[in-house]
């Protein structure tokens, strides 16, 4: 699939490809993120989607292709450069994943104590605003365990923007909320994107919310690009795959156990 | 027999791959250490200290209990063995010498990998499993730096602190059954104790123990970062 980058392109993706031992895993990908766009990449379990964030955040390296974030490649980056890359980058993982070993305010100075100079009660203002934006304040004293599912996501969505990135990522936002939490959620996605111009990619396998925030969408399909486009094309596509992940339609091609335990184990 | 060949081969390659992932987290925790405060992210003085408390402070009831344990049986059983020659004085001797130079360490050594070991590669596990060693790494924060560092620190300090703990106290354990048999009083034993050893009996305990701490913070942590497969992943990894 060919893809034409522009100037105006937060984060550039081309020609990125990857294995995991004998499986091709992600199939030359090419896209891009506009500044202050909401970039959806959407997908069903297994098609790539979760190793594709894990590339643009830096923690695997591909084999090939390039990743560009600003204008410089994180794929040829020393350890200090790409040190430096994160500090325009926030993340909300799946889970939260918020330490468990600190209270909830202490989770999100966590990056200010480790990129910035700030005295102590600045960056516990700073926790505090943040935590207002995400609906949480007063809860900064609280441990993750005493948290419910929305809430750790709202705290590690406010951890991802105490540095105020130029660049948000989220992988599942939804994952395990209920609707109306979920809801909110992609409300407050959006707000952030106004209020703060940033731009954000948002991993995910849930459609309502993927329609309702995305700017584009990139469908995967067993590592590879379907599409890259708008809403509505996404929707008028007239791909079979995409039809069928729209429609939620069961896949037809039955698994063979001996090729899975080939792919899983590359024997 | 090919098959054989095989696995023992496999075993092999995989004992040597972990052998060289333990000695990589070693250097690159080494490095932190030294280089992390010119390049702006030194070890958190905090976290070892906490790290310390745990390993440390925390095992130091059944340290004790354990040393006295054994400097006592060391003079039940010395004292029986040395009364039919005659020598039961000599015991204060083998006591000082053995737990000072072997069974301090040793003691320390099993207690701290049974009980901060497990706990080591159980957190780090779980951290991985949750993504929290992902997140550290998405901050800009460098795992080995955040976590191994300051317990390998902490190990190292306080692993040899609570050997020289357990040697006062295998010593004391003697003592206790010792002056009662031998009939002179607890202090005269321990005046006698500190007699016959010398700083380099301390120092080989106390070498040894450093040894231990290194090792099983390491193996600790190099179990820990290997976890997959969830809860039952951890679960695995303590027992390795």
């Amino acid at each position: 699939m060919t893809h034409t980058f522009t100037k105006e392109d937060v984060i550039q993706v081309e020609r990125l490809n990857a294995w995991y031992g004998d499986r091709h895993i992600l199939k030359n990908i090419n896209f891009s993120v506009k500044k202050g766009e909401i970039m959806v990449v959407m997908g069903g379990s297994g098609s790539g989607k979760s190793t594709l964030l894990r590339f643009l955040l830096g923690l695997n390296t591909p084999e090939s292709g390039q990743i560009r974030m600003l204008g410089k490649d994180i794929t040829t980056m020393s350890e200090r450069e790409l040190h430096d890359m994160r500090k325009n980058m926030g993340v909300s993982f799946q889970g939260g994943a918020l330490f468990g070993s600190m209270t909830v305010g202490e989770n999100i100075q966590l990056p200010l104590r480790e990129h910035t100079q700030l005295n102590a009660t600045t960056m516990q203002i700073m926790a505090r605003i943040k935590l207002e934006v995400v609906n949480l304040a007063g809860f900064e004293d609280l441990m993750p365990s005493q948290l419910s599912g929305g809430m750790t996501k709202r705290a590690a969505l406010a951890r991802a923007i105490i540095m105020d990135p130029k660049m948000l990522f989220f992988d599942e936002p939804s994952a395990g909320l209920d609707p109306v939490v979920s809801a909110e959620l992609d409300e407050m996605i959006l707000k952030l994107r106004e209020a703060m111009s940033m731009t954000i990619v948002v991993v995910t396998h849930e459609l309502e919310s993927a329609f309702k925030i995305a700017d584009r969408i990139t469908v995967l399909d067993r590592g590879e690009i379907l599409i890259c486009g708008t809403v509505d094309e996404v929707r008028s596509s007239k791909i079979e795959r995409i039809h069928n992940l729209l429609n939620r339609k069961p896949r037809q091609d039955t698994v063979n156990v001996d090729e899975y335990m080939k792919r899983l184990t590359g024997k | 027999m090919r098959q054989l060949t095989n696995r023992i081969g496999l075993a092999f390659s995989n004992a040597i791959a972990e052998l060289g992932y333990v000695f990589v987290l070693f250097f690159e925790a080494l490095h932190w250490m030294l280089l992390g405060k010119f390049r702006k992210q030194p070890v958190g003085l905090a976290h070892i200290i906490n790290e310390a408390m745990q390993i440390g402070v925390k095992a130091v009831p059944i340290i004790i209990i354990l040393c006295l344990a054994v400097g006592m049986m060391l003079a039940i059983q010395g004292l029986e063995t040395l009364k039919p020659y005659g020598a039961q004085g000599q015991v204060i001797l083998g006591i000082a010498l053995s737990v000072t130079r072997e069974f301090a360490a040793l003691i320390v050594g099993i207690v701290v990998a049974g009980r901060s070991g497990s706990a080591i590669t159980a957190r780090i596990g779980t951290m991985m499993e949750s993504q929290e060693i992902d997140a550290l790494r998405a901050i800009g924060i460098d795992p080995v730096r955040y976590l191994v560092a300051p317990i390998l620190i902490a190990m190292v300090i306080v692993v040899p602190a609570l050997t020289v703990l357990g040697m006062l106290m295998g010593i004391f354990g003697g003592a206790i059954y010792s002056s009662v048999q031998l009939n002179i009083s607890m202090m005269t034993y321990v005046e006698r104790s500190f007699d016959v050893i010398t700083a380099w009996d301390i120092s080989q305990g106390l070498i040894k123990s450093a040894m231990f701490a290194a090792i099983i913070a390491l193996i600790g942590v190099s179990n820990g970062f290997q976890v997959s497969g969830g809860a039952e992943g951890v679960g695995r990894a303590t027992t390795r």
